[in-house]
């Protein structure tokens, strides 16, 4: 019985092949040439022969937020150096927590020179193969690693979480704001501490309601919780949830389309959301956070190349640096003031944005 | 006799069609979209076979499916829906790394077995309860089981965030709950495959002593052809419900308990119920409830699992289509009922050109 099953699994496997190449003839030699054009790429001045790769989260890399933005980066570092994708730069994507490290060993075995981890989830595989592999270079975005073969990249989310505090304090009309939070957590709990002292410092009257989704992917339970705070008088809200977010802002549409007479806004995040908040009678993003994952990712890589690989180090990007920004959005120009003037003292120092109310 | 061994024959046949079509149906949807099938399912195969350390990942995602379609299984043949696997996977995840965090210094066989053993009571307490309520007041178990599977999944939040640790990862579990065996790892070259395997292949021949041998086992099957009749023949239908409900999430969370200490050896905040659980299902179905079926049919998975993730770099084809090769699969193992249409079609007009035996 049992060898009779083992038989006829291999045949399906071959015969699957066969049958497949049967029907696949004209298009085989289209897409079968190695396009491989790594050793003639010498001819401009910015060329290279390092390779990178990212391993995505389970997000996937068109999550439209950090896993898409890090991607972006480096195709545009592959395109900008004459790379090819496959051999100069490459994604695997995860589509559970158990591709974590085969993805890693996969990308090894391609022999990439750098591999980054995209996400804090990927904290445990990144120090897993680091330990496996001593000699090779590894990335890990949004989390600290201590070994010295891997690059941490953080982000001073709070510092962009406070200006889209500011801007919402000073927008609404009903004098409640909404937090959306994807998994609670150190990160996203950076977010929520930046928003709360952001509309706090503008006028601490404001009310922030703050509920968690317990997910990055369910944009029904962001639609759920968006028609809540909507229902409960908040006109404003923040998500910090990936596409969770997409719910949120399909309930203010729908709301907008139905009933325009008060106004509600969406902040988005990560990238900039802007044509999320496109409806009928115009747009409702009020503005959006950015994480510009993708240009720490290169911005460590360009590092590795002229200088040396920055293992063992943390590298932190905030407003300084353009790690994280606000974009000027729909806000109007008095509101927009008052967050230049913010983000200027959170710059020079004079407001220390408080980053965690998490207790660890 | 001939048509136990024409019943038979049809049995092997069906789930091979359905794969063979899966495929198929794989390579055109590719053509159509200008990829190459046949370079995808290259880089499929020999991205998996190839290499030692691939094949062994193969096996250990193989080993989970294994345990959750086989709970998937008798809860079936019992005549339910046990859609709940994925939740009982999670709370047997959970039971088996609390204990394990919990005694870390006992020695590994006790650890093992005590860590194992509290994920099978975690997941059959988590479908007895479904199997409970449907005994005593006819409740759909699809519906409980549905909403437990959530329930389960914040519960786990709940506690790894609340008790087990602060943050979203709890520590690793020590060496003597890791599941891994030296020379199968160095085998495979470093994979995560673990002595799971080993438990499931005895699982598998428990089952199908439990299922033919056995009379509890005898009872879950006539109970699951018809309810009626076995009651009226003097079988416990509330009995075998419950009975059934059990082992089922015991299955599950034993997949859990491999999948924990195996894969991962600790545990972290899901954002959604692991994948296992539902793809345990499919395996369940493609196997036909047999045992070894079932252990086939985990491997096929575990294969195209792990070799899907070959395809976008090595063929240029998206991942997206792994998944809808994956989806075929199950689609025509799930429409197995046309397969069979036209077989026993094809079976009938064959007796009728014999004219009856």
């Amino acid at each position: 019985m049992s060898k009779i099953k083992l038989r006829s699994l291999l045949a399906i496997s071959s015969s699957a092949l066969l049958l497949a190449a049967c029907s696949g003839e004209d298009a085989s030699d289209s897409s079968s040439e190695d396009t491989s054009t790594e050793d003639t790429g010498g001819e401009t001045s910015e060329s290279t022969d390092f390779s990178v790769a990212m391993v995505t989260d389970e997000g996937g890399v068109d999550d439209r937020s950090f896993n898409q933005s890090a991607w972006e980066g480096i195709e545009q570092w592959g395109k900008d150096n004459n790379l090819d994708e496959g051999t100069g730069y490459a994604y695997y994507q995860s589509d559970d927590s158990s591709d974590f490290v085969p993805n890693f060993n996969q990308a090894l075995a391609d022999g990439y020179d750098i591999i980054y981890g995209i996400g804090y989830l990927l904290l445990d595989s990144v120090n897993q193969v680091a330990d496996q592999n001593p000699d090779q270079h590894f990335g890990i975005v949004d989390d600290i690693s201590d070994r010295d073969n891997v690059v941490s990249l953080t982000f001073k989310d709070h510092q962009a979480a406070f200006l889209a505090g500011v801007a919402a304090a000073e927008t609404t009309e009903t004098g409640k704001v909404g937090f959306i939070g994807g998994i609670k957590g150190q990160v996203i709990d950076r977010f929520q501490t930046g928003f709360e002292a952001g509309v706090a410092h503008a006028d601490d009257s404001v009310e922030v309601d703050v509920q968690y989704a317990e997910s990055f992917n369910d944009a029904g339970i962001g639609q759920q919780i968006a028609a809540g705070m909507f229902s409960n008088g908040a006109d404003i809200i923040y998500h910090a949830a990936g596409a969770v977010g997409n719910g949120v802002f399909t309930e203010a549409r729908n709301r907008m389309e139905s009933n325009g007479d008060d106004q509600l806004w969406v902040i988005g995040v990560d990238r900039d959301q802007e044509e999320e908040g496109n409806y009928d009678g115009g747009n409702l993003t009020l503005t959006s956070t950015l994480k510009e994952v993708g240009n720490a990712v290169v911005e460590s890589t360009t590092q590795a190349i002229d200088e040396g690989f920055p293992g063992g180090e943390t590298i932190a990007y905030g407003l300084e640096k353009g790690g994280v920004e606000l974009v000027r959005g729909n806000i109007s120009d008095d509101v927009w003031s008052s967050v230049e003037e913010a983000r200027e003292s959170v710059i020079n120092g004079d407001i220390e944005v408080p980053e965690f109310t998490y207790s660890e | 006799m001939l048509t136990t061994k024409q019943s038979r024959l049809s049995a092997l046949l069906i789930p091979i069609l359905s794969v063979l079509l899966g495929f198929i149906f794989g390579a055109l949807l590719m053509l159509l979209f200008g990829y190459n099938p046949i370079d995808a399912y290259q880089a499929m195969l020999m991205g998996v076979f190839n290499s030692p350390y691939f094949i062994g990942e193969a096996i250990r995602q193989a080993t989970v499916l294994t345990f959750t379609g086989l709970g998937f299984a008798i809860a079936f043949k019992a005549g339910f829906f046990n859609i709940g696997i994925a939740g009982q996977l999670l709370v047997g995840w959970v039971a088996a790394i609390w204990v394990a965090l919990s005694f870390p210094d006992l020695p590994r066989i006790i650890l093992l077995t005590i860590s194992i053993g509290a994920a099978i009571v975690a997941g059959a307490v988590w479908a007895g309860i479904a199997g409970t309520l449907r005994a005593y007041f006819g409740t759909s178990e699809v519906i409980v089981t549905i909403m437990l599977n959530y329930t389960a999944l914040h519960l786990t939040n709940y506690i790894i965030r609340s008790v087990l640790t602060t943050g979203n990862t709890t520590d690793m579990v020590s060496e003597n709950a890791s599941l891994s065996v030296g020379w199968l790892t160095t085998l495979t070259q470093g994979s995560r495959i673990n002595m799971g395997l080993f438990i499931a292949i005895i699982v598998v021949f428990l089952y199908w002593l439990f299922m033919t041998q056995t009379t509890a086992g005898f009872e879950v099957r006539a109970v699951g052809l018809n309810p009626d009749a076995s009651t009226y023949a003097g079988m416990s239908a509330k009995r075998n419900i419950i009975l059934s409900m059990l082992i089922s999430g015991g299955l599950a969370g034993l997949g859990g308990a491999i999948h924990g200490l195996g894969t991962f050896g600790n545990l972290f905040t899901q954002s959604g119920l692991p994948s296992l659980g539902f793809n345990g299902i499919a395996v369940a179905l493609l196997g036909l409830g047999n045992p070894v079926g079932i252990f086939f049919s985990s491997i096929l998975f575990g294969v195209l699992d792990v070799g899907a993730g070959f395809m976008p770099n090595r063929a240029g084809v998206p991942d997206e289509m792994a998944d809808i090769v994956i989806a075929a699969i199950i689609f025509f193992v799930g429409a197995n009922y046309v397969i069979r249409l036209v077989l026993d079609k094809m079976k009938s007009n064959k007796t009728a050109e014999k004219g009856g035996e």
